[in-house]
């Protein structure tokens, strides 16, 4: 039952049941401090009031004055209320522990023995007979009518003359006892009113990052992770920890994906260019038999002059074909020389006119000073295609920046510009080839062979794209 | 108590004063609870009234018992006391007879047996075996020896025919005891408990007269033999005149008296005769 029970509710319920159980232990503490001090008081008063009592009886009971004991144990009582109501009895015991005079003479008749009058005073004679000391004691039981408070009557000498019982009714401190009972009350309710609604308020805050945890665990794989992750609680509690973790757990989620989805797209390329370099091949091998004939013919035979324009128009077609296909097929061209500032410096020149048509700011960054041994030509070729697909993307008068570095034992190539953000399905099949929009304005090759000379050149493309532009980054492992 | 006797002193030194140089010795009074002595108010109005018709400071003196008082005329320090008769029987080679109060138009008094209220079968003595039972002073003929002498007549011994016996040392408190229980029984002097009936009917409801004495002499008002006759007719004269002025016979008023004759000493004879009847007993 409480394990069903949402911490929404458990932390600010435990938080008030402790505060209230706390309240009325404190209020209960003092409430029977209050009623032990009332008693105490009570007792006090009553043992001097006893003390004296006691020495003034001396002299009745040496002489068997009944009257003037009676008078004497009156006295003190002068309420007649009092006396009726039985608040307060005394009583006076002879030595040989009867009765000899009392407050109420009808209840406690003479020479009679306190067990002859009732229960309790009966056990309060055995005690007092079965205590030889000479000192005043407190006699008192649960469930007893009275608090009683010996004192013996002693003779100059020290000698027992009899026994003086001063009876209290519990009646008699009750109204100071409710006194103090309501002031606890009021002030325990008091306290609870201030802290009942601090309780349910700090228990709900304290509540309320678990529950958030709860309701994003439901919702892993059904919401974004950046959204989940964004309201996660932190701090260094157990809380905290755990939503650091949470955090740490969303984070690998979306960097497996990520990779997944990487993995993925070069499978898929790869896949592809599996498939491009077998279609190029078999097409190639007819294409170069079919380029020979058509030379042969033009060569050797002697075709008419249609013939001859067909002829053309045929090689024209299949050169083309040729063309196309060496594009889609990079090869590697191992002729290259190691790679040098001007190869760099060459792509900007290259580049240049064009961004200057769209007037467009070129903000060029070269930290390589020294040869680098990679193939030039493939770099080369990379960097320009890079450049000019950005030349294509800027808008005008947009920003243009490429900056090249040397990091970790590779080379940076970082081309980036402002224009539109490429969208999320066309950043999933960007590499593959003819995927380039119209708008461009490439043949559709241009990224693919760019991947395909990265690949071969054992480096990674990456491209971020962002509504404030995009940058496609190369890094090429340098060979040492 | 110390309160009382304060104002006594207070108002026999105002007394003295309204006396030309003071010269005059006081007239002392004693008194005892054969009447309701505890009330100084009373005892100073009736000592004013005392010492305007005799031009003589007098002083009341008050002792816790009958014996006291007693002694104190028989050694000549009080002049006058109101006493009951056993003492004067017992001492009348130290008294003179000076004046009987008279209740009810007769110089008598009963002693009553008197048991709680809640008591409806006592009707004598003889009911109260093995109960406690209150006197109020052996000096007293109702508050004692009239008991005695009863139980003597019912062939009771007194000794030993109630569980436990005590003094109060005043006839009302001999009916307090009653009343509130500390005693099953009580002898009391029948004018003290009249009188209370009218003062504090509250306190003699809670008891019951269950038997009265024979009529006896009521308790006098006795002189030391050594007084001088003017000074002992003088005090005779206005005692017996109280009746005859109206402030006097407001103060008998207070006392539920009708007022005081010269009486005899034959009054005394039925408590003479309670007295031999003890001695023999």
């Amino acid at each position: 039952m409480f394990a069903n029970l949402k911490y929404h509710y458990k932390i600010p319920l435990s938080l008030i049941l402790v505060i209230a159980v706390t309240a009325l232990v404190v209020s209960g503490t003092l409430t029977l401090r209050a009623y032990q001090d009332a008693k105490r008081e009570l007792v006090t008063s009553v043992l001097g009031l006893g003390k004296v009592l006691s020495r003034t009886l001396r002299p009745a009971l040496l002489h068997d004055e009944v009257w003037q004991a009676f008078e004497t144990v009156i006295t003190p009582l002068d309420s007649r209320v009092e006396r009726r109501a039985g608040e307060r009895l005394i009583v006076v015991l002879d030595r040989r522990h009867q009765i000899y005079v009392a407050s109420s003479p009808e209840r406690f008749p003479m020479l009679e023995r306190l067990a002859a009058v009732d229960a309790e005073f009966g056990e309060l004679g055995r005690r007092i007979a079965g205590r030889g000391a000479d000192e005043p004691f407190t006699a008192e039981e649960t469930g007893w009518d009275y608090i009683h408070v010996v004192i013996p009557i002693l003779a100059v000498d020290g000698a027992r003359l009899g026994t003086l019982i001063v009876s209290s009714s519990r009646v008699l401190f009750l109204p100071q006892f409710y006194e103090a009972l309501g002031g606890a009350a009021w002030s325990t309710l008091a306290v609870l009113l201030v802290l009942l609604p601090i309780g349910w308020y700090w228990g709900k805050r304290m509540a309320e990052p678990l529950e958030y945890l709860a309701d994003s665990m439901t919702k892993v794989g059904r919401e974004p992770t950046a959204v989940l992750r964004r309201g996660l609680p932190r701090g260094a509690d157990e809380v905290g920890m755990l939503g650091a973790g949470f955090d740490k757990m969303l984070q690998e989620l979306e960097e497996k994906k990520a990779m997944e989805e990487q993995m993925l797209a070069s499978e898929r390329l790869a896949a592809i260019g599996r498939l491009t370099a077998g279609i190029s091949h078999e097409i190639n091998n007819p294409l170069g038999g079919m380029l020979n004939a058509i030379s042969t013919y033009k060569k050797h035979g002697s075709p008419d002059a249609m013939t001859m324009k067909t002829m053309s128009l045929l090689e024209r077609g299949l050169l083309q074909i040729r063309e196309t296909v060496g594009a889609l097929l990079v090869e590697a061209k191992l002729e290259s020389h190691a790679l040098t500032l001007q190869d760099f410096e060459d792509a900007r020149t290259l580049v240049a006119p064009s961004a200057q048509a769209k007037s467009a700011r070129l903000i060029w960054s070269n930290q390589i000073d020294e040869p680098l041994p990679l193939p030039s030509t493939q770099v080369r070729q990379i960097l320009l295609n890079l450049l000019l697909n950005a030349v294509a993307a800027v808008e005008r008068k947009g920003r243009l920046e490429c900056s090249i570095s040397r990091a970790n034992g590779s080379l940076r190539l970082s081309v980036a510009n402002d224009g539109k953000q490429i969208s999320r399905e066309r950043l999933e099949h960007l590499y593959e080839p003819f995927a380039t929009h119209e708008a461009s304005g490439g043949g559709g090759l241009g990224l693919w062979v760019t991947y395909q000379l990265v690949q071969q050149l054992k480096g990674r493309i990456e491209a971020d794209s962002q509504p404030s532009g995009t940058t496609f980054t190369v890094t090429l492992p340098i060979d040492t | 108590m110390r309160h009382n006797l304060r104002a006594l002193l207070f108002g026999a030194w105002l007394g003295c004063a309204s006396l030309l140089a003071g010269a005059a010795d006081p007239i002392r009074i004693g008194t005892t609870p054969v009447f309701l002595d505890d009330q100084a108010s009373f005892l100073s109005a009736w000592q004013r009234y005392m010492e305007e018709r005799l031009a003589r400071p007098v002083r009341f003196v008050q002792r816790g018992s009958y014996r006291e008082i007693t002694d104190l005329v028989r050694q000549d320090r009080l002049d006058f006391a109101w006493v009951c008769s056993p003492p004067y029987l017992r001492n009348r080679d130290r008294m003179v007879l000076a004046a009987v109060p008279v209740h009810l138009g007769k110089p008598l008094y009963q002693s009553y047996l008197i048991v709680p209220a809640s008591d409806r079968n006592t009707t004598g003595f003889a009911d109260l075996r093995g109960k406690l039972y209150a006197y109020s002073d052996p000096d007293s003929n109702s508050g004692w020896l009239a008991a005695q002498a009863a139980m003597q007549l019912e062939r009771i011994d007194p000794s030993s025919h109630f569980k436990k016996t005590f003094f109060t040392w005043a006839h009302k408190k001999v009916v307090e005891a009653v009343a509130v229980g500390l005693a099953q029984g009580g002898s009391v002097d029948g004018y003290v408990w009249e009188t209370l009936a009218v003062l504090h009917p509250e306190l003699t409801s809670k008891t019951r007269v269950a038997w009265k004495s024979p009529w006896y002499g009521f308790p006098p008002i006795v002189a030391r033999r050594s007084i001088d006759p003017a000074t002992l007719s003088a005090m005779q004269d206005l005692l017996i005149g109280m009746k005859d002025d109206a402030e006097g016979r407001g103060l008998l008023k207070q006392l539920n008296l009708d007022g005081y004759e010269r009486g005899s000493e034959r009054l005394f004879d039925g408590v003479q005769q309670n007295l031999k009847f003890y001695q023999d007993f």
